[in-house]
């Protein structure tokens, strides 16, 4: 893949389109957080949305698992759709969708439990084992999905908190995947790591990538450049632009987008 | 100019000093504290500790077998025709041989020998001879309780002086107490039955136990916990987790909060029209008692609950959300558990609370003097419906009475209570500890 | 353009152009003067210009180590990094220019020893002094950003090369008339020469600069006069 000249590369995978975004606002009791917001996110790809603090780019994550839906102030419209069926749809339960669409947050937030546990928690209250051995499959997949079966193999049944913090993230990230889901949504995954543990988890993500769709809120434009295929720039709630990563970087069209990554004021 | 690190300004050393007068003043309070603690349970202990001791006489008593059983058919229903009376005669001759056994000499009549005895021994005897009718004719030995006055003599209650002028006593009798006992007839000793034996009338301080208060406010206790912990615990968690965030829920909340504030004798006089005049439970019952106790203990339980689960960081619960578990399944597996701690301290710390409250059971009625075991069902009284007594009201009955003896049981019952509230707080603490997650 | 949040930064890329500057005027001079002494047949100014050319290396050294330095630190996206990258580019075609007015003077000063050959010192200063204006205006639009400026100077080179295949011909003439010219025309030729390439290397400093104002390289082909390479005229 890696010698395939651009050119090549961006005739031979044609990617489908995975989430679709269409007029989707949010309020946020009388404060409109997010402005006609209309995207498409391809499939195994990893999308980034940067821009400045208060833009809405986690706004918007929020929206495709309907986590805003636990915030009562929060308004919701829009047409958004995955795999083309409206997650907004009365029939949609928000729990179900979020099996699908799997979430990994800025803090590292293990379950007090079991390192075992934590992984295996989804998939046991979404019914995808018959038995234990069927679980523990389960579990070391996912653990070695995410990098983290040789260091956690031995210890199982240590609780998640005597991790690291990187090791911690990837034990997030394994959860989040256990679930099987076909999206995998991640809100500054890096923002509490060091560099080491940062790099091994995008390092993760460019794997992750030919599985899942994945979408990376940032606030460092450098990891949004070195890890992902496409990139939004949000600012004030509006989505001012969204074009390949490589483009947006050096010759992006909007002066609001040049401004923001050359770091100039307005 | 510049001035040195090394030399403080006076900015620096006003502060220092104001500082240190307050950790000054805090110390002399915290100080204070202890010295009044320390005065507390030293009178407490010195008036209670002698409750635990008790005076026995051992007697070779005949069961002669006319009095005892006048029908000579060893028939137990036909024997307890003959009452304690009819055994005061017999633990009077025991007692006259016994002292000429020991070879002592005194002016007193039987009858005033009998006194040294108390006076529910008949009925311990009696008691025995009718469980054991095969014992009638036989000279068997008893350790009987030794009376009121005598108990007092040997916990320096009672003096020769005192003695003088006592009705239920004289100092003949104190004398050949002390005789005996330097016989080793009569001996001080731990008595187990002020825990396990019923209360007694005012002339018998000596036969009274706890046995019926510890029982009922082990009842009390029993549906206080399995009442007010799981409906404290749901209403906490539908109220922080479920309920619309709108004027009623506030409402409901600040109420709750103000009934923590409530005198529990309120509690006491909803209880007495609800439970007993207009559902027309037993009165007197561990079940009333226990009720009442539970709207008393629900608002501290709610409001603990609440404090340990809005301690839960939101981070565990958008986790949960995140992975694909439903509200409830959050709270119920992440939430909860980790809530854990903070919400057994608090039933812990509300239990103990009602382990001493008694103003609202003497408006229900527990002040009676209960001689019964209460039994925990029967058909007729229902789940803890027999009447019964509590620890703390019993406290209250015995520092009624005119007997200076029941001041040191009264005193005794307390120590008893400290234990049992210390004992809950320790397991709280254990508990606590055991259970303490970090996050 | 607006300045960035790091005034460090703005300074830093400030530093970088007040540098190009000083190399491109250093480079000006050059070659005016070079031409000069050809023309003045004044071998101390040649002398001048070789030793001057040890300054304007100089200068190129100190500008690409700030430019490393500005990419490590700073690591600047789109219109910062086509800057950069511009200035390094700049630089070097700036230091091979100075390195051509280097030769000029080099011959020069073998040139005096001969006799002069007529009108060939008056058209190789006008075709150096042509050069040197588009030189002053490729580094004007840098500094302005004005692409215009930049595509005209390319369009400019056509006569720089015309005025180079005039004096071929001439040469060639003088040459063919009396083999004592000989030496002396191939001196002033390979001359000529330089002050084309000098022509062509400043078109490659537009072009660059025309990609870093808009982003694209300018791929219609430049026009190119120079037509002695062809025995017949390719059209």
């Amino acid at each position: 893949m890696e010698d395939m000249t651009h050119v090549d590369r961006a005739m031979s995978t044609q990617l489908d389109v995975k989430i679709s975004a269409k007029g989707v606002q949010v309020h946020y009791g009388d404060t409109q957080a997010l402005k006609d917001v209309n995207v498409e996110i391809d499939d195994k790809t990893v999308t980034a949305f940067i821009g400045p603090s208060g833009c809405g780019k986690s706004t918007f994550l929020r929206c495709i698992n309907r986590m805003n839906d636990t915030i009562d102030i929060a308004r919701v419209t829009g047409d958004i759709r995955i795999d083309g069926e409206d997650i907004y749809d009365p029939k949609v339960d928000p729990v179900q969708l979020r099996a699908k669409v799997g979430m990994v947050f800025q803090k590292p937030n293990p379950f007090p439990k079991s390192i075992y546990d934590n992984v295996a928690y989804g998939p046991k209250i979404h019914g995808m084992a018959r038995n234990k051995a069927d679980l523990d499959e389960i579990v070391e997949k996912s653990l070695r999905k995410a990098a983290l079966w040789g260091e956690a193999k031995d210890r199982l049944n240590a609780p998640g908190t005597s991790l690291s913090g990187g090791q911690q993230q990837r034990l997030c990230i394994a959860r989040a995947i256990a679930t099987a889901p076909e999206v995998l949504l991640m809100d500054e995954p890096c923002s509490a790591l060091d560099p080491i543990a940062t790099a091994q988890v995008e390092e993760l993500i460019d794997e992750l990538r030919q599985s899942f769709s994945v979408v990376i809120v940032t606030h460092s434009m450098q990891q949004a450049a070195r890890v992902s295929q496409k990139t939004a720039f949000f600012h004030l709630g509006n989505l001012v632009e969204y074009d390949d990563t490589d483009k947006i970087f050096t010759n992006p069209q909007d002066p609001r987008t040049e401004s923001y990554i050359s770091g100039r004021i307005g | 100019m510049k001035t040195s690190l090394l030399t403080r300004d006076t900015h620096t050393r006003k502060r220092n000093a104001a500082e240190a007068r307050f950790k000054a003043y805090g110390l002399t309070a915290i100080v204070v504290a202890m010295l009044a603690l320390l005065v507390l349970l030293s009178s407490v202990l010195s008036n209670g500790m002698s409750a635990f001791q008790q005076t026995f006489i051992t007697l070779p008593v005949e069961l002669v077998a006319e009095r005892v059983d006048k029908k000579g058919n060893r028939d137990p229903a036909e024997m307890a025709k003959t009452t304690t009376i009819g055994y005061a005669p017999l633990l009077r001759a025991a007692i006259a041989a016994e002292v000429a056994r020991q070879g002592l000499t005194t002016e007193l009549a039987d009858k005033a020998l009998g006194e040294l005895i108390s006076k529910e021994a008949a009925a311990t005897v009696r008691n025995r001879v009718l469980a054991n009718p095969d014992l009638v004719g036989e000279t068997v030995t008893f350790t009987l309780l030794a009376s009121g006055r005598i108990d007092g003599f040997f916990k320096g209650r009672v003096t020769l002086e005192t003695a003088a002028l006592d009705g239920n006593t004289s100092p003949e009798a104190l004398m050949i107490a002390q005789a005996l006992a330097d016989a080793g007839v009569i001996e001080t000793r731990f008595n187990w039955k002020f825990f396990t034996a019923p209360d007694a009338s005012v002339q018998r301080p000596e036969a009274a136990g706890l046995g019926v208060a510890i029982l009922g406010s082990l009842y009390m206790m029993l549906v206080v916990l399995f009442l007010a912990l799981p409906i404290g615990v749901a209403s906490s968690i539908y109220l922080e987790e479920f309920a619309p965030q709108n004027r009623i829920t506030d409402v409901i909340e600040v109420n709750i909060s103000n009934l923590a504030a409530v005198p529990s004798i309120v509690y006491g006089i909803l209880g007495l029209a609800i439970f007993i005049n207009f559902m027309e439970f037993n009165q007197s019952s561990p079940l009333v008692g226990g009720l009442v106790l539970t709207l008393m203990t629900l608002p501290t339980i709610i409001i603990s609950t609440r404090a340990a689960l809005k301690s839960v960081p939101p981070s565990i619960r958008d986790a949960a959300l995140g992975v694909g578990a439903s509200k409830m399944q959050s709270v119920f597996h992440h939430v909860l558990p980790l809530a854990a701690p903070g919400i057994l301290t608090g039933t812990i710390i509300g239990l103990a609370q009602a382990l001493g409250e008694t103003a609202p059971l003497l408006l229900i009625g527990m002040v009676a003097f209960v001689r019964e075991y209460p039994a925990a069902y029967t058909p007729e009284a229902g789940l803890f419906g027999e009447a019964s007594t509590a620890l703390p009201v019993q406290v209250f009955n015995w520092t009624q009475r005119s007997d200076p003896a029941f001041v040191e049981r009264a005193s005794g019952a307390i120590i008893t209570l400290l234990v049992f509230l210390l004992i809950m707080n320790a397991v709280a603490i254990y508990l606590r500890r055991r259970f303490e997650r970090r996050w | 353009m607006n300045e960035h949040i790091s005034s460090a930064y703005d300074r830093d890329l400030e530093g970088i152009t007040t540098l190009i500057m000083k190399m491109g005027g250093l480079v000006e001079e050059a070659i005016l003067k070079a031409a000069k002494s050809l023309a003045d047949r004044d071998v101390e100014l040649a002398e001048e210009v070789r030793a001057g050319d040890k300054a304007i290396d100089a200068l190129e050294i100190q500008i690409n180590e700030e430019a490393a330095r500005t990419i490590a630190l700073r690591a600047p996206v789109s219109k910062d990094l086509r800057s950069i990258l511009t200035v390094l580019r700049l630089a070097a075609s700036l230091e091979r220019i100075g390195d051509y007015a280097k030769n000029i003077a080099k011959r020069t000063s073998v040139l005096v020893e001969m006799s002069p050959v007529s009108g060939a010192d008056a058209a190789l200063r006008r075709m150096a002094r042509e050069v040197e204006q588009m030189l002053k205006d490729t580094l004007d639009s840098y500094l302005r950003g004005d692409a215009e400026l930049a595509e005209d100077v390319r369009q400019r080179d056509q006569e720089v090369d015309q005025m180079y295949n005039a004096l071929f011909r001439e040469f060639l003439t003088f040459m063919m008339e009396d083999p004592r010219n000989i030496t002396a025309c191939m001196h002033l030729h390979f001359m000529a020469k330089n002050i084309e390439r000098m022509g062509d290397l400043t078109t490659n400093m537009a072009e660059q600069v025309i990609y870093q104002v808009t982003g694209e390289i300018p791929d219609e082909a430049r026009p190119k006069g120079d037509k002695t390479a062809y025995v017949t005229d390719p059209g």
